[in-house]
């Protein structure tokens, strides 16, 4: 089989790399979390590994699973005008603003 | 009148416009059987008066002889499907109490033909399972039991209630999504019917999403006939989702009795798996035998790429999950744990409000699309995915009209059995019945006989893209030869 | 490659204490797109509204809500890239762009990475002093305004607004091809003029329909090129301008210093006229961008970009060219016309005769530029609101080549109309304010000045120049009605003066 492809790194993960995906995906994690989190995502790498053994040369990535095209709408307003609706489940809301804690640029 | 719970949809159907009971009749019996069936905990919501007064109204359209498709039915609903006014949760801590203020398209299609909602259904998280054990309601308990065994059984997943809930006899029908094998899975281990039809059939507008690509709605019921009737209703072009076809959606139900004489069926050996229990490869036996006797043709066919559709899944699946479920974020909806300042909120709130099994496949979906693994993980499984399609393509294109293969690799297994399995064993679930969703095509389980321990055991049927009614009519084949499945006694109530 | 191909030019370079340094730019152009509703909802992108008025489900990323293409934003987008003459491409991608922000409702922006709607073109730029270079476009792509945050209603909490989520904008990516903050203003200047014409963008900087994302390196003269720091969101002309100077000359003093250059994001200060690192922004971003698996690629047919082209107006270039051409206007004159389409038209309304003749273009030209644009600039008042019609202007120019009035005279109808309105044929006629041509009349007064002022006749005939004197007199008593031709004919025979 060839793999046309050249790894970055081999196929596992650190302590290091757990926690900087857990900051990215904006999950806080313990350092409890960290062995735990990093076996079941190296046990999941490494059952993904086989599919390095197919030799995907030539192969267009999958974009749409059924083809069709894709369908354009009119520039028409047709929504919007109901600002109760957006924030009625906000957990925090003044004069229908979202309310969030402040964020510093 | 508590037999009403054992009819068909399609017999209700026929008992209501006979006038022999009316819809509120049909419907306070379903109530009766949810509220004995609460052990199950299948219904996360429960909606009766809502029910009761869907249900008069239908008695009144049907007074006036303007009975739609569905008058009078009572369903269940997944709780993935946004139900307007009614709690939706996709079974997370992280939404809450979120009450949309919208109906999802597949529901509101279901209304608008008269169907009567009795409340929303249990699922793993987010639809992410195959056991129904991640909800943050808690397990789903199988209306089935082993031979001999008060062992509680899980429904599957992640549609575990809605199947639970049409095996029990609880409502006529549910809907439910299928992603990975969610409807599928679930409808085998409970003996009930389920179809996932081609992607695009059903709009997805409205359904909490899981995997955009893989993502399709479809229904769980008693019989192959009933789910002809309620897809039929479910189906249909949105021009709110990108992804809805835009195809004639024929009347389903009128495909069932059609039969499979001449019809080419095709066996791929990739799915006669290594450690294969041989009551599952009786089971395809029969299937064939069955299918072959009504005149079907069995032609041997093979899928190469068929054990590369489980990897490739568990990327493309969580990939696309970690970027749909960013918006659960504690801004707009759901659950907020303060932080002192956003990105504590972000974190303290996504880590309390999604359960392990979520957070695992968010992190992992990161990682795949992180920079510099983007190429060798989610570009070489889209990639793959178009090898697993080519491969449906060549056998369709040689003549085949439907595929047989076993609906899971076993029987239903144990409430906290596979606890201790890694992700990875629990993942094998989905074995056969991923591939399809990786090509978008339609499947059909359909429960075919019983293990050892008398437990029911499904059958799949895969067809070619938009020909649902070629898995009714086979389907149907299938359930006349094996007969129906109910679990033997009301065990629960 | 422009940016190492283009030589350094001395004017351009600016002095360090170690010597001379090339300043590189280039810009990323946010351009809202002129459209109704939103790229994927059907909600309105009209500016400002109560909070959170514009806002679909789709906008606020409610769960289950999926993204529809918006067929006006793609046309215009089309449109944009045929007017930067820049290749469109018939496949597109939309890709998600992932990061977390309060105003980012999705978790992500629906945007175009490694597939834009339009590739490569160019932007073709005059500086005032007559010199002209071309910008290189990158890219055009398609994507997502975020909602916004504002930070001063609260002592703790930041309130978000999504009206702006979800409104369509064009990203416009040029080449490093820039070499001083008066090109970089210059070439935002031409190509807000451009999708003006377009009709694909108002270019309202003040409501924010066009911002910029500036890459500002240093380098001495043919050497590689430096780290870059990007300034990002700058909404007006003149702060582009500001933050070029300003981090040029921070980035040359920290080299000169011996230091180096952090490759960054900064915030441009305009009240401080500085920018400044943005800390809050300084973590490593990871966007994970893959394609939208809600939507399909987009897929353009040849034909329809052949109708889009067809229904192009006439870009700046090309107008600017006709106009020189066809009405012998200079180049500085017509570029100040064509600077604004509304103003070419209003020049062109005026050349334009009603029985399908013209009028002299350097003459419309001149009142055009001269008087109406003044009066114009004055009031603070657009071309379009202009008091005075292009059918009045004509006519006052008409009245001046008719030999009616005099340019003078002309100036004085020309505040009457402005001012009172009416018909300026019939103003000149009520208010008696013709010119007299009638030779008789006007040697009747040449006669008298004559008899009036005898050594100044003995004067004029030593000294030519003086038959000024004699002019300006016989207007006086003309009331400024006589028509000076005739005035300086009759004067130099009576006078006996060749």
């Amino acid at each position: 089989m060839i793999c046309n492809e050249i790894r970055l790194e081999p196929m596992s993960v650190d302590a290091t790399t757990v926690r900087r995906i857990a900051h990215l995906a904006r999950i806080a994690v313990t350092d409890d979390d960290i062995p735990h989190l990093q076996g079941e995502l190296n046990a999941i790498l490494a059952f993904v590994e086989e599919l390095d053994t197919v030799d995907v040369t030539g192969v267009e990535p999958m974009t749409s699973v059924t083809p069709m095209a894709l369908i354009q709408r009119e520039d028409v307003v047709t929504d919007g005008g109901y600002p109760d609706d957006i924030v009625a489940n906000a957990p925090m809301t003044e004069d229908h603003f979202f309310m969030v804690p402040k964020v510093v640029e | 009148m508590t037999d009403l719970t054992d009819l068909t949809l399609t017999e209700a159907r026929d008992g209501l416009l006979s006038k022999r009971f009316s819809a509120t009749e049909l419907t306070k019996a379903h109530i009766a059987a949810v509220e004995a069936a609460r052990s199950l905990n299948a219904f996360v919501l429960e909606t009766p008066e809502h029910a009761l007064d869907q249900a008069a109204a239908s008695d009144a359209r049907i007074a006036r002889g303007e009975a739609g498709p569905l008058e009078g039915i009572p369903l269940g609903v997944k709780d993935l499907f946004a139900t307007k006014g009614v709690r939706t949760t996709a079974c997370s801590k992280i939404l809450g109490n979120f009450v949309p203020s919208y109906e999802s398209t597949v529901t509101s299609q279901l209304w608008r033909d008269g169907a009567v909602m009795l409340g929303k259904l249990n699922n793993d998280e987010f639809a992410m399972g195959s056991s129904n054990e991640t909800s943050a309601f808690g397990p789903v308990v199988n209306p089935w039991r082993r031979e001999g065994s008060n062992l509680q059984l899980v429904p599957g997943g992640s549609s575990g209630g809605s199947a639970a809930a049409v095996a029990a006899r609880l409502c006529l029908g549910a809907t439910a999504t299928d992603t990975g094998g969610s409807i599928r899975q679930p409808a085998a281990f409970t003996g009930t019917v389920g179809i996932k039809p081609t992607y695009g059939r059903c709009s997805r507008w409205g359904t909490v999403a899981f995997a955009s690509s893989l993502d399709q709605a479809g229904p769980i019921a008693k019989t192959v006939r009933d789910c002809a009737v309620l897809l039929t209703s479910m189906s249909g072009h949105d021009p709110k989702d990108s992804t809805s076809a835009n195809v004639r959606v024929p009347d389903f139900a009128a495909a069932v009795a059609r039969g499979v004489k001449g019809l080419k069926i095709g066996i791929p050996k990739e799915y006669r798996v290594e450690g294969m229990p041989a009551e599952i490869a009786d089971l395809w036996q029969a299937g064939q035998d069955w299918l072959k006797s009504e005149g079907a043709t069995i032609v041997d066919i093979t899928l190469p790429h068929t054990k590369y559709a489980l990897p490739a899944y568990y990327i493309v699946a969580p990939a696309e999950a970690s970027s749909n479920l960013a918006r659960y974020d504690g801004v707009r909806y759901g659950l907020r744990v303060p932080g002192q300042n956003i990105v504590e909120m972000y974190e303290k709130t996504r880590a309390a409000g999604f359960g392990p099994e979520v957070r695992r496949r968010i992190m992992i979906g990161t990682y795949v699309l992180s920079a510099g693994y983007y190429d060798a993980y989610y570009l070489r499984a889209q990639k793959i995915r178009t090898l697993i399609k080519r491969d449906f393509e060549t056998v369709f294109q040689a003549g085949v009209d439907a595929i047989l293969t076993p609906a899971t690799p076993s029987a239903a297994f144990g409430l906290a059995e596979m606890q201790t399995a890694s992700p990875v064993e629990m993942y094998l679930n989905d074995v056969f019945t991923v591939t399809v969703n990786m090509a978008g095509l339609p499947g059909i389980a359909v429960p075919a006989g019983k293990d050892g321990q008398g437990l029911p055991l499904g059958l799949q049927l895969i067809g070619r893209p938009f020909d649902e009614e070629t898995l009714f009519a086979a389907g149907q084949v299938i359930e006349s030869a094996a007969g129906r499945f109910v679990p033997p006694q009301a065990w629960w109530a | 490659m422009n940016a190492h191909t283009r030589p350094a030019d001395p004017a351009k370079l600016i002095k360090g204490a170690t010597g001379d340094w090339e300043i590189i730019i280039g810009m990323e152009i946010h351009a809202q797109v002129s459209s109704k509703s939103k790229l994927f909802s059907g909600a309105s992108t009209e500016f400002g509204g109560e909070p959170n008025d514009h806002v679909s489900l789709v906008d606020a990323a409610m769960p289950g809500m999926l993204p529809v293409i918006n067929a006006e934003c793609v046309a215009q987008a089309v449109r944009s890239g045929l007017g930067l003459k820049a290749e469109i491409n018939l496949t597109s991608v939309f890709d998600r762009k992932n990061y977390f922000y309060p105003d980012l409702p999705q978790g992500y922006q629906i945007s175009q990475y490694k597939s834009p709607i339009v590739g490569e073109g160019e932007v073709i730029v005059d500086m005032l002093d007559g010199s002209r270079f071309t910008v290189g476009i990158e890219r055009l792509h398609l994507e997502q305004d975020a909602g916004k945050s504002l930070h001063d209603q609260h002592p703790t909490m930041s309130f978000v607004d999504l009206n702006r989520s979800g409104v369509a904008l064009m990203e416009i990516v040029s080449r490093p091809d820039l070499r001083s903050a008066d090109e970089a203003k210059a070439y935002v200047t031409k190509l807000r003029t451009i999708l003006r014409y377009l009709g694909t963008c108002d270019g309202d900087m003040e409501k924010g329909s066009l911002r910029a994302d500036v890459n500002v390196s240093v380098r001495r003269p043919g050497e590689p090129l430096g780290t870059r720091c990007e300034i990002k969101n700058v909404n007006s002309i003149r702060f582009i301008g500001q933050a070029i100077e300003y981090e040029a000359r921070r980035q040359v003093d920290i080299l000169e210093d011996g230091g180096v250059i952090d490759q960054e994001t900064r915030l441009f200060d305009a009240g401080k006229g500085e920018t400044r690192s943005m800390r809050s922004k300084e973590e490593a971003h990871d966007y994970r961008y893959f394609p939208d698996p809600d939507l399909l690629p987009l897929e353009l047919e040849e034909a329809y970009v052949e109708e889009l082209k067809r229904g192009l107006p006439e870009l700046p270039d090309e107008k600017k060219a006709r106009f020189v051409e066809s009405f012998g206007l200079s180049s500085y004159d017509a570029a100040v016309l064509v600077a604004e389409r509304e103003t070419a038209d209003f020049f062109e309304a005026v050349v334009a005769k009603s029985d399908g003749g013209a009028r002299d273009g350097k003459a419309v030209a001149n009142w055009v530029i001269n008087e109406l644009f003044g009066r114009l600039n004055k009031e603070g008042l657009a071309v379009t609101a202009s008091p005075v019609s292009a059918a009045q202007l004509g006519a006052i120019i008409d009245l001046i080549g008719e030999d009616v009035i005099s340019g003078k005279i002309a100036k004085d109808l020309f505040e009457i109309v402005w001012s009172e309105g009416g018909d300026p044929r019939q103003i000149v006629e009520d208010r008696g304010m013709k010119q007299v041509t009638d030779t008789g009349a006007i040697e009747q007064a040449i006669d008298a000045i004559i008899a009036a002022n005898p050594d100044k006749v003995e004067q004029v005939k030593a000294k030519p120049t003086m038959l000024g004197w004699f002019v300006g007199q016989v207007m006086k008593s003309t009331g400024g009605k006589a028509n000076p031709q005739a005035v300086n004919a009759l004067l130099k025979a009576k006078l006996g003066i060749e």
